[in-house]
Parts: structure tokens; sequence; C-alpha cells
């Protein structure tokens, strides 16, 4: 069976399992944005409660494995009585904890804008939050574009997990494949170079494009 | 490379560059230029910023390779070996070999940040020269002491204030026992209360040590007292050269007078 | 916690400890797989030969783009195709080296060229050989910078074993498994890995960092005194 045979039969398949895993990458993307923002500026808090919860999110999310958090809210969560769909259990538990690692992020880039600035905009008399939202987090948000960067080709590749719960995605299709024809180089092979397409033909440029962009919005602004 | 010898007659100077380019791409930087430096001479090499004074003592320690000509020390090519009757591009085992007679000090020093001052001026002389640790030790002692930093030795050079830290890279290179030294404006990068303490040590190499040094510096002042010769570089040439009364009094080249004059103000 | 079982949870504890050693074994053959190849990797790419710069570069940048859950199958999978049967064990262990190798001689690599080119040029004037420089000058200041890298991924390569239950390794997970649903119960095999994981990973990140302290301090390159 020729390669371009391969693809005839199965092309379909690897598609229809690269739209879920597109779905999953971008539904948890925004869920580990969302909480990534959150968690981060409650690291910096000056409040030790409200410091701490996020510390203690942040530490079982990054201590633990991706797994085995996703299998806990697959498997366990229901006998809390929180059933979650299987698409929904995958992207939530892959966003929760990409999340983790961006609130670090977030919170570095933050910690990294210099003293000085912070200072500067006290001596003008702005309000905290408008320090944070005029001032500071413009300046963080280039700091922290690159390695976000790197965050979401991560998380693309921490969806192939939802495969293991039967979420239809690019990497289930392709154990599917692999189970019915044992063309194993084939099937898993596509996978891989589609990933691979993703991520550095995809994403890599994507962040690029949107540093570039946002270094001149600021320096016009 | 026919029209260059292999070797030099006896009487050839400790240093010679014999029409010596360098260029990156399309900057020439050195453009043939010709030195020759005798044994046991102070010379000063002043010049503009970017004129390539660095680049002449860079490619005297063969940290760069020339583009064109070819660097004799004691007579013996340094950038080119024998083949053949013939020069070629020396290759590692014949540099290594004839680097032995050089030693350089930085603007920025470049110490070894872990290990400690005595470490420092041990390392070349074990690892290199093959001294036993005794008298590597014991050498090294000796010129820490002579640049006044024996109650140092034990200190990393973070500890250290930049003028130490200059006074420990001479010994370190002193203690090569090399027999040209280069010094790449070693007070440029020190704070003015402790340059002093760098030119006093510098001015015993000369007179203690028997060495030939070639100095690049901003220092006229100390040029003018200590050199033998002074070359003042420009356009990738040596504009003019000669006694330091003669460049800093009477100045032949207007681009020297336009430079000193230039300096002078500034100070 | 209502519906936590006990007299279940102690019952399962024991194959769950065994289970840790074999996480553990995991983590340790891989991640020592990854040291070593993961600084072959870092010097091929600073060869002057073109070809194999480039050739390990791209497939650094290859392993590092696409999952390693994927990369297991793959490795597992492609050897029957050719008659080349490996077991999960070893299959497991070259897919997670692998992948680690990769991170690591990125890591590698950016702790070389965090050392400022005069150490280089300081060497050369010492006339220092290419091995002793690189040993005694430019190794020992290119780790600490290094370290945190390094322990991130032996944490990393630790948390990413769980992966390996997909081609039947008898690690944590897998045991998790086959104990719910031999039991039905998933709730008590899940959270004991959960929190078995905490246990090891937590106090694995803390003593790092005191040893990345330790280390720099040791080389006195950090400001603070001795
Ligand atoms: N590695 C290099 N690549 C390209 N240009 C260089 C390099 N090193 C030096 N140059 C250029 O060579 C010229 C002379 O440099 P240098 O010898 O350092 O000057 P000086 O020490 O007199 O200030 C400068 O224009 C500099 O930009
Ligand atoms: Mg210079």
């Amino acid at each position: 069976m020729t390669y371009a045979e391969f693809l005839n039969e199965h092309g379909a398949r690897l598609i229809d399992g690269s739209i879920i895993t597109v779905q999953q990458t971008i539904l948890a993307a925004l869920l580990a944005i969302a909480i990534a923002l959150v968690m981060g500026l409650m690291r910096l808090s000056s409040n030790y409660v409200v410091r701490s919860s996020a510390t203690v999110y942040i530490e079982i999310f990054r201590g633990t494995s991706l797994l085995v958090q996703l299998y806990w809210i697959f498997f366990v969560l229901p006998l809390f009585g929180i059933t979650l769909e299987k698409f929904t259990a995958g992207f939530i538990a892959v966003g929760m904890n990409l999340g983790a690692y961006g609130a670090e992020v977030v919170r570095g880039a933050i910690q990294s804008v210099p003293k000085g600035q912070y200072e500067a905009a006290l001596a003008l008399n702005m309000s905290p939050f408008s320090r944070m939202r005029r001032i500071i987090f413009p300046q963080a948000l280039i700091l922290m574009l690159p390695p976000w960067g790197n965050l979401f080709i991560e998380l693309l590749k921490a969806t192939a997990l939802v495969s293991l719960i039967s979420v239809t995605d690019l990497m289930f299709q392709a154990k599917q494949i692999n189970g019915t024809t044992y063309l194993s180089i084939e099937a898993f092979g596509s996978a891989l170079v589609i990933y691979y397409i993703m991520s550095r033909l995809v994403i890599t440029p994507g962040m690029r494009w949107l540093e570039r962009a946002l270094s001149r919005h600021m320096s016009r602004a | 490379m026919n029209e260059y010898p292999t070797r030099l007659n006896d009487d050839a100077p400790m240093v010679r560059f014999s029409k010596v380019s360098k260029r990156y791409g399309e900057l020439t930087v050195l453009d043939e230029l010709d030195l020759d430096v005798s044994a046991n001479e102070m010379v000063s090499i002043i010049g503009p910023s970017g004129s390539g004074k660095t680049t002449v003592l860079r490619l005297l320690m063969t940290l760069e390779d020339v583009s064109d000509g070819v660097i004799y020390v004691e007579g013996e090519p340094l950038t080119h070996m024998e083949r053949d009757g013939q020069l070629v591009p020396a290759n590692q085992a014949y540099l290594r070999r004839q680097r032995s007679k050089i030693g350089m000090c930085f603007q920025h020093f470049n110490l070894f940040p872990h290990m400690t001052a005595l470490e420092n001026c041990m390392e070349g002389p074990i690892q290199v020269l093959r001294l036993s640790k005794q008298e590597a030790r014991e050498r090294s002692l000796d010129l820490l002491d002579m640049v006044g930093l024996s109650d140092k030795r034990d200190q990393h050079p973070i500890r250290l204030s930049g003028g130490q830290q200059q006074r420990v890279a001479i010994a370190r290179a002193l203690a090569m026992r090399p027999k040209v030294m280069l010094l790449d404006e070693v007070t440029s990068a020190l704070d003015p209360e402790v340059i002093g303490e760098v030119l006093n040590v510098i001015r015993k190499l000369n007179a203690e040590h028997n060495l030939t040094v070639l100095m690049v510096t901003h220092q006229m002042g100390f040029a003018k007292e200590i050199s033998d010769r002074v070359c003042f570089v420009y356009n990738g040439k040596i504009a003019e050269a000669g006694p330091p009364s003669q460049i800093f009094d009477a100045p032949q080249n207007p681009r020297t007078k336009q430079f000193l004059s230039a300096v002078l103000q500034a100070n | 916690m209502f519906d936590w079982k006990w007299d279940f949870t102690i019952e399962i504890l024991p194959r769950l400890i065994l289970a840790t050693f074999n996480t553990l074994m995991a983590a340790g053959v891989g991640y020592g797989i990854a040291l070593i190849v993961g600084l072959i990797f870092a010097l091929a790419q600073r060869t002057p030969i073109r070809i194999i710069n480039w050739s390990v570069r791209e497939a650094v940048e290859f392993i590092r783009s696409t999952p390693l859950v994927l990369q297991i199958f793959f490795v597992f999978y492609v050897g029957p195709q050719f008659d080349l049967r490996l077991s999960p064990w070893t299959a497991g262990m070259i897919a997670i080296g692998l992948h680690y190798a990769s991170y690591l001689s990125e890591v590698y690599r950016a702790g070389l060229e965090s050392v400022p080119q005069g150490q280089w040029e300081a060497c050369r004037a010492l006339n220092l050989s290419t091995r002793r420089t690189y040993f005694r000058i430019i190794i020992p200041q290119a780790l600490p910078p290094a370290l945190p890298g390094m322990g991130n991924y032996l944490v990393g390569i630790f948390k990413d074993t769980p992966m390996l239950s997909v081609i039947g390794v008898a690690e944590l997970m897998h045991t998790a498994n086959a104990l719910g649903s031999e039991s039905y119960r998933f709730l008590e095999p899940y959270t004991m890995v959960g929190i078995i994981f905490l246990a090891i990973s937590l106090p694995t990140a803390f003593g790092l960092r005191t040893f990345e302290t330790w280390v720099s301090k040791t080389l006195g390159m950090s400001k603070s005194k001795k």
C-alpha cells in the first residue's frame, strides 16, 4: 500500500481528528489564559489568604500529572455530582493544568517590569488599578508573549492525552487506524507530522506575529 | 605567500607585523599594517575609537585570524607555519606552541568567576605549563604579592574591586612567563581612583620583568611617561610613530594633531 | 470526604507503593538517558560540520513539538512492523529519554551560551586546550544557570511517567487503572496517585532549589557571604 493510498483511505479520519484537536486546543488555551491571569495576579496580592489559595492551586496542578488530573476530573468528579461530557472534561483538564504554569509566567512577567515604573506611576498618583492596567500590565504583556508561545505548544501536545478518555482527537484517530491496519509508521507518523505542522508552522509564527504587532502597537501608542 | 620569508634573520625584532590586513566582510579594519617591536620595548598604541587598536592586539594573541600578511614573533611566523619551504596558515598545534610567548590582559578582566584570585593565577601554569601544584602556587603567590594582593588570594573575583580584579588578571598573565605582554585598555573599565594602582603595576612590568609590552591606552599622560615609542593608528594603518616626546609635543601628521587636541580638550 | 473508604485505601496501598518504585525507576532511567543524549545533542549543534548541526537541530525541534504520548506509541508499535519487538519498558525508556534529551539539549545550549565570550578569549590567551577550556572553565560556569532547567525537567519527566501506562508499563497510573477496574472504585486509587505525586514532586522541587543555591555558593559565583 502506498502512502497515497493510505491517505486516500484514512486521510478523512486524520482530518476529523485534527479538527477536534484544534477545538480542544483553542478552548483549553482560552481557559488557561483566564486562569493564568487570575491566579498570577492573586499570587501578587498583599492579602495572605488570596495569595496562598493561588499558591495551593498552582502547586497542586503543577505538582501532579496532567493524566492524573484528567482521570480524576472524568472518573472521580461524577462521584461528587459533577458529571462532565468527555469533550468538556478534556479541555477543562488541559486548560486548568496549563493555566497553573501560565500563572507563574504572568507573575514573573509582572515582577520583571522595572520597579521605577511602579514608582513613576505612583508619583503620578495613579490608582492601583490603573497603575496595573495602564502601566505595568502592557509592559508585562510584551515580556510574557515568548513564554506563552512555548506554553501553547505544550498545551497542544497535552491535548493528545484527551484521547485516553476517548475524545476523538488526532491522537485517537491515529490509534484507531493503527488498530485496524497495523500500519504504525503511516498512522502515528502522519499524526506526528500534523502536530509538528500545528506547532511550528501555526503556533510559533502566529506568536511571532503577535509579538511584532503588539510591540508596534505599543511603540505607537 | 612567496613574498614572505619563512623565518626572519637573527637580528629580527621581537614582533613584526608584515603587511597585515584584517577584514570583516566588506569592512577593512587593518590595511597592510607594518609594525616592528623590539625586545624589551614598551609601545603604546593610541588612536580614535574603532580605528583597529584592539584588532592589532587580538591578531597578535591569535584570537582572530589575519586576512592577509604575516605576523612574526622572535623571527618565527606566528600566524603561519612552514611547509615545504612555503608559508601556510598555522594549524592548532603550531598556534598553541607559538601562543605561549604571548600574554594578554583585557579591558573587562575576564577572570574566571568560579576560581579564587590564586586559583586564577595557578590554572595556566598547572594545566598548560605542567608545573607542580607547589611550584604554581609559589609562582602565583609571588606575583600576587608583586601586584599587592597577597591578602586577597582566596577571594573570588566577585568580591574584588575593578582595580583589584585587573591586577589579578595581570598576575595571571604573568604567571605564564610570556615574552610579550598585551594590554588592551586595562584601565578603561575602572573607576578613576583605582586607575593609579593598576598603572603602578604596569610600570613594574617593564622595569622588573624585562617584558616587551604592547599597550592600547587612553591615558595619554601615562603613555607619554612610560612608553619608548607611541604609535598612532588611523584608517587601518599606523599613521605616525615615534618617541613620546615627538608624538605628543610635535606631531607631524595632521590627524594625530587633531586626535590629541580632541583628547586634551576632553580631559 | 463522603464515600471515601479507608479500609479500601489501606488495602490498595501496598500495590501503589510498589508501583511508586516502578515510577521512580522509570523517571530515573529516562532522566539518565536524557542527561547523556541531551549533552550529545547540544555538543553536536556546536560542531562546525553544517549537516550534523542542521539535522540534530531539526530533530530536536521535531521531538519537542510533538506529543510524548504519541511518540511512546510510535516507538512501541513501529518496531513490530519491522519484526523488531521492543518490551514496553524498552520502548518507553527510549521515547521518554529522547523526548527529555531534546529538552535538556536546549538547557545545556543556553547554559553554554550564557558564558561570556571573554572567558573563551582568556582561555586562549592562557593557551588552555579545548578540552581543559570546556571542563575547567566553561562547563563549571554553564552549570549553575543550567541547573534550574535541569531540575525542572527532572520533576517533569517524573510527572510524565504516567503516559507510559498506555503501552502497559506497570507504573503508578497503570496500577491505579487496574485497581479501579478490579473494584469499580476510582476515587481512592486516583486520589492516592495524585497525593503520591504531590508528596514526591513538591519536596524534590524544594530540594533542587536548595541544591542550586548551594552549588553557585560553592563555586563562589554568588555575592552572598560564604
Ligand atoms: N568581530 C567583528 N566583526 C565585525 N566587525 C568587527 C569585529 N570586531 C571589530 N570589528 C570592527 O573593527 C573596527 C575596529 O575595531 P577595534 O579594533 O575594536 O577598534 P578600537 O579598539 O580601536 O576601538 C570597528 O569598526 C569594529 O566595529
Ligand atoms: Mg578597543
